[in-house]
């Protein structure tokens, strides 16, 4: 199998009439980081949507391995890990169960093993059989990411996955980035802090444009 | 398929944990339907004459009752995305909160509305062809509803703009619904109507999920 390569070219999008951003391109290989940096409605969620599909890019193209991914959007999405700025967490179910449920809802049974490398990783053996509405900000942060971790997808797509974490919760966030990265994975975070991983690629988006006339 | 059945088991778990949402549904049904009896008073022949329409629209008032949460919940936590992000396909997704939906409202209504015909002095026979109808055309409703649910998504007074949309959709089903009761005063067959109810629920289970998932990706945009 070829490695995993991401090409976007020349990607635009308009929310609302306003152009977000016009003819971004950039690559991205095994084992690289993007850092989406920008302002406050610079467009980086915008982006990140984008190359999930959720959002429908005015023009351009999303290309995973040469081919364009809107031709097989199924088979795209299961390649993707989403980390919204909404954890996308049920209250009323615990950790473990939201964990696992969003396995099984990927089609995919969890097994047991690699849950308990994502709970360690983020500390989260004490709080797995409490609800995940009597969790706190940042918990339920680490509970989210360490679905990320789970999905074992080659590309994650993180929307500031540093927020309401703690600096030993971070660390163990750069240290699963990381080890993510190492066996050949790709990421593409937007953030305003410094993620913190060497050799990381940044792509700055501009502040809004206006509306042409 | 074992996207649909997480799903479907993530939100029965999930209204097994609150079951308070469901057992509000089930009481309206209840109170709403027991109210047509104290009003007009103990006239059996006239009640029994209006139980099969009161009962059915009741028991649809009910069922648009838990409908603005089917979407709205996921929509507010995130949960939404991952439902467009999985790799399997959103029609599927939108069928199965549907089925959700009708196991935790359309079957329960079914099984309360015999007991509830007691009351209304129905007959035998009576009793059981109401709770064969609702159990034949609740599904209809819970697909249409959750059609509605879905276009009215993330829209202010979404609830009442749901009912707007999805009632005139209902009629169709609550008027063989109702008339199939009569049938039995009347002599007619009663499996002719269930027939076309049958046939009402195949055509919302053949083209709902498409609008449905249309209607969830446009609010994911």
């Amino acid at each position: 199998m070829a490695p995993p390569f991401l090409d976007v070219a020349e990607l635009a999008c308009r929310r609302g009439g306003r152009p977000v951003f016009d003819r971004l391109s950039f690559a991205l290989g095994a084992g690289e980081l993007l850092a989406l940096t920008g302002r406050n409605g610079s467009g980086k969620t915008t982006l990140l949507r984008a190359l999930a599909l959720l959002v429908r890019p005015e023009a351009g193209a999303i290309l995973w391995q040469g081919a364009n991914v809107q031709d097989d959007p199924e088979s795209w999405r299961g390649r993707l890990a989403w980390l919204g700025h909404l954890d996308g967490l049920k209250g009323d179910l615990t950790a473990r169960e939201n964990l696992l449920g969003a396995e099984r809802l990927r089609g995919r049974p969890a097994a047991d093993d690699r849950l308990d490398l994502a709970l360690i990783a983020f500390d989260l053996h004490a709080l797995v059989h409490r609800p995940v509405r009597t969790l706190s900000a940042g918990q339920r942060r680490r509970t989210a990411l360490a679905r990320v971790m789970l999905t074992q997808a080659p590309l994650w797509l993180l929307d500031e996955p540093l927020t309401a974490l703690d600096a030993t919760a971070q660390q163990a966030f750069r240290t699963v980035l990381q080890q993510h990265l190492a066996h050949g994975g790709l990421a593409i975070a937007a953030t305003h802090a410094d993620l913190g991983v060497p050799g990381a690629r940044t792509v700055e988006l501009s502040a809004p444009q206006k509306a042409l006339p | 398929m074992t996207g649909f059945l997480a799903l479907l088991s993530r939100d029965l778990r999930l209204v097994w944990r609150r079951p308070g949402d469901i057992t509000v549904v089930l009481a309206f049904f209840v109170v709403a339907t027991v109210l047509f009896p104290l009003g007009i008073g103990p006239q059996t022949n006239i009640l029994a004459r209006i139980a099969a329409g009161v009962l059915w629209c009741t028991a649809l008032f009910a069922s648009m009752l838990s409908l603005d949460r089917l979407f709205a919940a996921d929509h507010e936590d995130g949960s939404l995305d991952l439902l467009l992000l999985a790799p399997w396909p959103l029609e599927l997704a939108a069928l199965a909160k549907c089925a959700a939906h009708w196991i935790v409202t359309g079957l329960p209504l079914a099984v309360l509305a015999p007991l509830l015909g007691v009351t209304f002095g129905l007959p035998p026979d009576a009793l059981i062809a109401l709770a064969a109808t609702l159990l034949v055309g609740t599904p209809t409703l819970s697909l249409i509803g959750g059609l509605a649910a879905a276009l009215t998504l993330g829209a202010r007074r979404g609830g009442a703009l749901l009912a707007l949309l999805a009632l005139p959709l209902c009629v169709p089903t609550l008027i063989f619904g109702a008339a199939a009761i009569e049938t039995l005063m009347t002599g007619e067959d009663l499996w002719a109507h269930i027939a076309i109810l049958a046939a009402l629920a195949l055509v919302a289970l053949a083209t709902t999920p498409w609008a449905m998932a249309a209607a969830l990706r446009q609010a994911g945009e």
